[in-house]
């Protein structure tokens, strides 16, 4: 091939498929990058001219409005750039428990499809064909009315015993008030949790050396519930609750989750979870069931053939499709709009319309969600390695 | 190449658009035969239509009333019915000749966007809905109440605003569209629905039982609604403008729809100069002497058109308050017809 003496007479420059694929290639970063300054200095030119100013100074403005769900402190006097942080928030938060819900249910509704008890998958099986097949936008609308039409209101609430308290306004909850002497206990749990690795791996160890087994389940739940538990008897149960009280028109005091709030989680658990369960199930089903087989025969029950011989191989096949669950989910948090929950699309919408700063506003948008996915995805793709098959 | 095209483009259209905006509106209207009037695209009481697609509302009145005055026949208007977003530009671009659009009158409006506002046919301000069996009468009882409305209108800066003042604890529920807040309102989600007052006793048509609603005294908000053309047409501004008070004129006066024949052989000279019995001022504005006369007789006086519209006999049940005469305590004050 480096030998240029057996080549053929070299055609002229026109034909040669090396500089046409170089000609090519270069016209077309070309048309890119004056693609791409065309627009933005357009861009910057009109803004210029019709006397719209840009930049980002806005975001120090007062914000002037209210927002019904604030993680960290907020007032109308605070700024548009809060504003839009309790925003992004607001969407992490609904995100990181979607994933969490979405994955549970979603495991479960994958195993139980390939259930041989007939009701357990024919209920799995609808319940993925149901759910995949109805747009999000309407299960986040049925989920909020649903919510909102069949509570009660505040005055006529439904107390669920333990201060608990359901109405059209939302799910409110004892909050706990811890006292000083309460680090021990976390202390308790942390030296717990630590505790629970090393025995995992001590006892790994121990069983490939000796063959012998360690009941860490046991030793794991001593440790991280048993121990945190006992320190706490101790130190004479160092906390109090702030229960929820009708107060006017409303319950105030307590742990307060806003309707808005849960009728997304559910929507997105609930769809997410539909396309997990599929891909659960894909995974599963792609481990040949000659390992199956074999586990059997190496006398594993059902459970641990699973745990140890399936659901790793599983993993392998599951994972990229799932980081892509895990993303649409991320990303379809931003319907929340359309239910009044504060979210980043919806607080910057109205810091949009205030204070007309559409390019700026969109531009914040669009990094963040990118930051989110790239975030969620680098986890992944690490995940990924770690699980990947080590071929030797 | 766009960057001398583009100007190229922008400035025909704007010329289209100049010169039909320069040309007196009132001998385009007569040579087409018709007004074309820009409405809202269905708020009740105000400009709605009916199943047969007939228009009706107090905003549509100020139109039929104006071609009562030109043409002599309520029919004569066409109807173009308009979004909050499109409402300027569509008159700014020409293709309608005026916007009775329950359209506030700010400074801003006035000044910057080429538009004369041609009087307030609707004194309106922001108000409060709440529930009667909540036992509230007062806005200023509504501490710690959690309150539903629209994103990005001023509304949402007025309740903030107003519940900060007086110190009052709320929750505020913003949802994009109007029929999202009425929704959530209706299943009891809020305590207080705000929006314009007038809005307020058209989505209150909207509620599972509308009896159950009443709209609180409390107004936080001034917003005059009106009529609007584009600047440069003073004789077509002047009409506009004096059909409104000619239909105010005439309350003040007591002459309606019915009487108003038997008012044109009055003795009182300001009756006779609004009817066109004594002196030219219908001339003045480009249309016949019986101009006032047509309008009264067709539409009814500024009081029947509120009453059949939206007053307390009709679904939407808005008391006259401030949109009562002058003399009946309201802030309603036409300029004489002299």
């Amino acid at each position: 091939m480096s030998d240029t003496a057996d080549a053929p007479p070299r055609a002229s420059l026109l034909n040669d498929p090396k500089v046409r694929g170089l000609f090519y290639q270069v016209l077309l970063v070309a048309f890119l990058v004056a693609g791409g300054w065309f627009i933005v200095s357009n861009t910057a030119a009109n803004l210029e001219r019709q006397n719209i100013s840009s930049g980002f100074d806005f975001l120090k403005n007062t914000a002037g409005f209210g927002i019904s769900q604030t993680p960290i402190e907020y007032s109308e006097t605070s700024s548009y750039g809060r504003a839009i942080v309790i925003g992004f928030l607001n969407t992490l938060l609904v995100a990181v428990f979607g994933i969490f819900f979405a994955t549970i249910i979603g495991f479960v509704v994958g195993i139980s499809r390939l259930s041989t008890n007939w009701v357990i998958s024919k209920l799995a099986y609808w319940y993925v064909e149901i759910v995949r097949n109805v747009p999000l936008l309407l299960q986040i609308l049925f989920w909020y009315l649903l919510l909102i039409e069949s509570t009660p209101s505040p005055r006529k609430s439904v107390e669920l015993g333990a201060g608990a308290v359901l109405n059209n306004r939302g799910f409110f909850l004892p909050k706990p008030i811890w006292g000083d002497v309460a680090v021990y206990s976390l202390a308790a749990l942390i030296i717990g949790i630590i505790a629970t690795f090393v025995i995992r791996s001590w006892a790994r160890k121990r069983q490939e050396l000796t063959g012998q087994q360690f009941p860490v389940g046991l030793t794991a739940l001593g440790a991280i519930i048993g121990f945190p538990l006992l320190v706490f008897l101790i130190t004479g149960l160092p906390v109090q609750f702030e229960y929820p009280v009708l107060k006017g028109f409303n319950y105030v005091g307590g742990q307060r989750l806003i309707p808005e709030f849960l009728a997304l989680l559910f929507a997105l658990s609930i769809y997410t979870a539909a396309f997990i369960a599929e891909i659960v199930r894909a995974g599963i089903q792609a481990v040949s069931h000659g390992q199956t087989e074999a586990a059997h025969a190496l006398g594993l029950r059902n459970s641990p053939t699973l745990r140890l011989v399936v659901i790793p191989q599983a993993m392998r096949v599951m994972i990229p499709p799932m980081t892509s669950q895990y993303l649409n989910l991320t990303k379809n948090s931003s319907l929340a709009v359309a239910i009044a929950f504060p979210d980043l699309v919806a607080n910057g919408q109205i810091v949009m319309n205030q204070s007309g700063r559409a390019i700026e506003i969109v531009g914040i948008w669009m990094v963040v969600y990118l930051s989110l996915s790239l975030g969620t995805s680098a986890f992944m793709n690490w995940y990924n390695k770690r699980m990947a098959l080590v071929e030797r | 190449m766009s960057k001398k095209f583009l100007p190229l483009v922008l400035g025909a259209a704007m010329g289209v658009a100049a010169t039909s905006a320069s040309a007196a509106t009132l001998d385009d209207v007569k040579a087409k035969g018709f007004v074309q009037c820009g409405v809202s695209q269905g708020l009740p009481g105000f400009s709605n239509p009916d199943s047969q697609g007939n228009w009706t509302g107090l905003d549509v009145d100020v139109c039929r009333a104006m071609a009562a005055a030109i043409f002599d026949d309520v029919n004569a208007v066409k109807f173009t019915p308009l979004s909050a977003k499109e409402r300027f530009t569509a008159l700014q671009s020409g293709e309608i000749d005026v916007l009775s659009r329950n359209t506030t009158w700010t400074m801003t409006r006035d000044t910057s966007l080429g538009l004369n506002f041609a009087g307030v046919n609707y004194y309106d301000g922001q108000g409060f809905m709440v529930r009667k069996d909540l036992g509230v009468t007062s806005a200023l009882e509504l501490s710690g109440a959690s309150v539903c409305t629209n994103t990005g209108t001023t509304t949402e800066l007025n309740v903030a605003d107003y519940f900060r003042a007086n110190n009052m604890p709320y929750e505020i529920v913003a949802f994009e569209k109007a029929d999202e807040v009425v929704a959530a309102y209706d299943a009891g989600r809020c305590d207080v629905y705000t929006t314009d007052a007038s809005g307020l006793y058209a989505q209150r048509l909207k509620l599972t039982n509308p009896g159950d609603h009443m709209v609180l005294p409390e107004i936080i908000s001034k917003e005059p609604l009106g009529p609007v053309v584009r600047q440069g047409d003073d004789q077509w501004f002047n009409l506009v403008k004096w059909t409104l008070n000619a239909m105010i004129n005439a309350e003040e006066l007591g002459v309606t729809s019915a009487n108003v024949d038997d008012m044109k052989g009055s003795d009182n000279p300001s009756v006779k100069r609004l009817l066109g019995t004594e002196g030219a001022y219908g001339e003045n504005i480009g249309l016949t002497n019986d101009w006032a006369a047509r309008i009264i007789k067709h539409v009814g006086n500024y009081g029947e058109s509120f009453d059949a519209n939206v007053g307390p006999d009709t679904p939407l049940g808005i008391a006259r308050g401030v949109n009562a005469l002058w003399s009946k305590g309201g802030v309603l004050y036409a300029p004489p017809v002299r």
